[in-house]
């Protein structure tokens, strides 16, 4: 197992996150260019069982896995020496993480360490043909350009991965793959910061869950004709996102912001609603499944990733089409 | 207690436009501004100052005009600064940037506390500051929200993660970056330009610094960049014109059975 690509799972309180099932998506195209075998590490303590297994039905050669009292909540210091001990015993090509909390702090703490190049927030991942380096595609000054990146002379190549930019890999029971155990690395038993306690978000408002999103941007004018849009977004039973302007002017807060300094969605529906379009905006929401656009400006930029566009007033446009959506349902 | 801020000047994206014949950034007339994301940082290490009593210092690597972000640091109440500029680092990915930042924080003397922005908004790698802190053998927390407390030899904070927030406590010498939640930085005064246009800036250069020339610039890096493109956006878009009263209706239904092919809608 050594030379192989490898993904860093992640897990949540013992149970296995979905970013681990998005990496192997990600792994698996790889491997299947490079002819590699593809491995996941995980690193956490009371891991269930059942995260292991759904790892390499998800597409995992191999797991590994130190489960240790010292990685209970994630600490930079135990997690990069584990990661080190893995990258010491397996020599990977390629190690993939997510673009999270924790992956943006600890693969460019081990990347230092190991002195390595490592490449944030990718959102296409390719094997070069005739050279098999990895290709690590990503945003830049502000998604107005993409640069695609390599790193060709040193050992792993690592990259972090946006979270929801691909969907989860199938789960395919009954596929093989080996668990190996690995004991916690002495250096890993010792930490700088400790941690305290975690405190969950109160308002239970997850932006990247929500199957349908309305976002609204600065053609609403102002916060008094949101009500509008939390209609338009109750009658379709969407979550509402919104644009960093309308954030910036304090109508919305900043859980629902979306784009480059906000959060990436993919949702099967978008529906933006006097969004303009601007490039960082739309780095964050053009993979969506459907899109619509409603906005007065026919040049709008929304247009150019939308499926379907109206050109128009918005305030025009929503009631009657909130009133149609209602009675749909009744109908229903 | 010593705090070094990491700051870098960037274009300011907001006003980066795209040639829409060469499809490439025009730089010609783009200003350049502090990071607007290292205002934070700066603004988390005066909030330090005032409430624990601090020695503060800027620290920016980038070509000669860097020293004016140094200055504006100055200019909101940062005490002295470092302008880290040769030609030699020209290139230099985030391995080596980071290589050389510690390399001259090192030369600076003794800091307790590094702190740095969440991302410089050019780069938006955001990986400096935990860089910074494996080079120099230091523990790091990062989307740093809240400064709780700070003793001698530690600092509580909250930082910020996917589902809610986090209290640690990290024992000093050591790295935070922080996000725009620890507060809105304050604006330079008429007082502080002053002192900044009096106030040395330490100018460094690869000559003053203990490094491995190769490890350093473009030949240092570990990654290249092989590509540059614009994102290209491929959808085809169905427009309908509502422009008037009469036209509302025919959109809406128009799209009604859009949603209801994409089954959006029950049909």
């Amino acid at each position: 197992m050594k030379n192989d690509i490898w993904i860093v799972a992640e897990q949540h309180q013992g149970k296995v996150a979905g970013i681990s099932f998005e990496l192997l998506t990600r792994g698996l195209a790889l491997a299947a260019k490079s002819g590699q075998k593809l491995c996941a590490m995980l690193f956490g303590h009371n891991i269930e069982e059942s995260g292991l297994q759904e790892l390499i039905d998800r597409g995992a050669d191999m797991v590994a896995v130190i489960d240790a009292p010292e990685l209970k909540n994630f600490l930079v210091e135990p997690y990069s020496q584990c990661m080190l001990e893995i990258l010491r015993k397996y020599e990977p090509q390629i190690v993939l993480a997510g673009a999270t909390s924790s992956g943006r702090t600890v693969l460019p703490y081990v990347a230092m360490t190991a002195h390595t190049g490592l490449t944030a927030d990718c959102t296409e991942l390719d094997i070069e043909p005739e050279s098999g380096l990895l290709l690590q595609t990503r945003p830049a000054i502000g998604g107005n350009i993409m640069a695609t990146i390599k790193c060709p002379d040193f050992r792993p190549q690592m990259a972090t991965i946006r979270p929801r930019s691909t969907p989860q890999a199938p789960r395919l029971a009954g596929r093989a793959g080996t668990i190996e155990r690995l004991p916690l690395p002495e250096k890993a038993k010792f930490s700088r910061v400790r941690f305290d306690r975690f405190i969950p978000e109160e308002e239970e408002f997850n932006l990247q869950d929500a199957e349908r999103i309305v976002v609204v941007g600065r053609g609403i004018k102002k916060a008094e004709n949101l009500p509008l849009i939390r209609e338009l977004a109750d009658a379709l039973g969407a979550a509402v996102g919104a644009t960093r302007e309308v954030i910036d002017r304090g109508w919305l807060s900043y859980p629902h912001q979306i784009g480059l300094s906000g959060k990436t969605v993919t949702p099967k529906f978008y529906f933006a609603v006097g969004v303009s379009g601007a490039i960082q905006h739309l780095a964050g929401m053009q993979t969506s499944e459907t899109i619509v656009a409603v906005n007065s400006d026919p040049e709008a930029q929304i247009f150019q990733v939308a499926d379907f566009g109206i050109v128009g007033n918005l305030f025009e446009v929503l009631p009657p089409l909130i009133e149609k959506i209602k009675r749909g349902e009744k109908a229903w | 207690m010593r705090i070094a801020v990491c700051i870098k000047q960037v274009p300011d994206t907001k006003s980066v436009k795209m040639d829409p014949t060469t499809g490439t950034v025009v730089r010609k007339g783009v200003q350049s501004i502090v990071n607007p994301l290292d205002l934070y940082a700066l603004e988390t290490a005066l909030q330090m100052k005032e409430t624990y009593g601090a020695e503060t210092v800027a620290v920016s690597m980038g070509p000669p005009q860097a020293i004016e972000a140094v200055k504006e640091a100055i200019a909101m109440g940062i005490d002295g600064g470092a302008l880290i500029s040769d030609r030699a680092f020209a290139g230099s990915d985030t391995w080596a940037t980071a290589y050389i930042l510690a390399a001259a924080i090192k030369q600076l003397g003794h800091f307790d506390l590094i702190i740095c922005g969440e991302r410089a908004t050019d780069g938006d790698t955001g990986q400096i500051g935990p860089e910074i802190a494996a080079e120099l053998d230091m523990p790091t927390v990062t989307y740093v929200n809240k400064l709780i407390a700070a003793e001698a030899k530690a600092v509580k904070v909250s930082r910020l993660v996917e589902d809610g927030a986090e209290e640690v406590a990290m024992e000093l010498p050591g790295v935070l970056t922080v996000v725009k939640e620890v507060g809105e930085p304050r604006l330079p005064t008429l007082r502080g330009k002053l002192k900044a246009k009096s106030t040395e800036i330490t100018s460094m250069a690869l000559k003053d610094l203990e490094l491995n020339t190769s490890y350093i610039g473009l030949k240092g890096s570990p990654t290249r960049v092989v590509k540059i493109f614009q994102p290209k956006v491929v959808r085809e878009c169905r427009k309908v014109y509502a422009e008037n009263e009469g036209m509302v209706e025919e959109a809406v239904e128009q799209l009604v059975g859009f949603l209801k092919s994409r089954e959006v809608l029950a049909s």
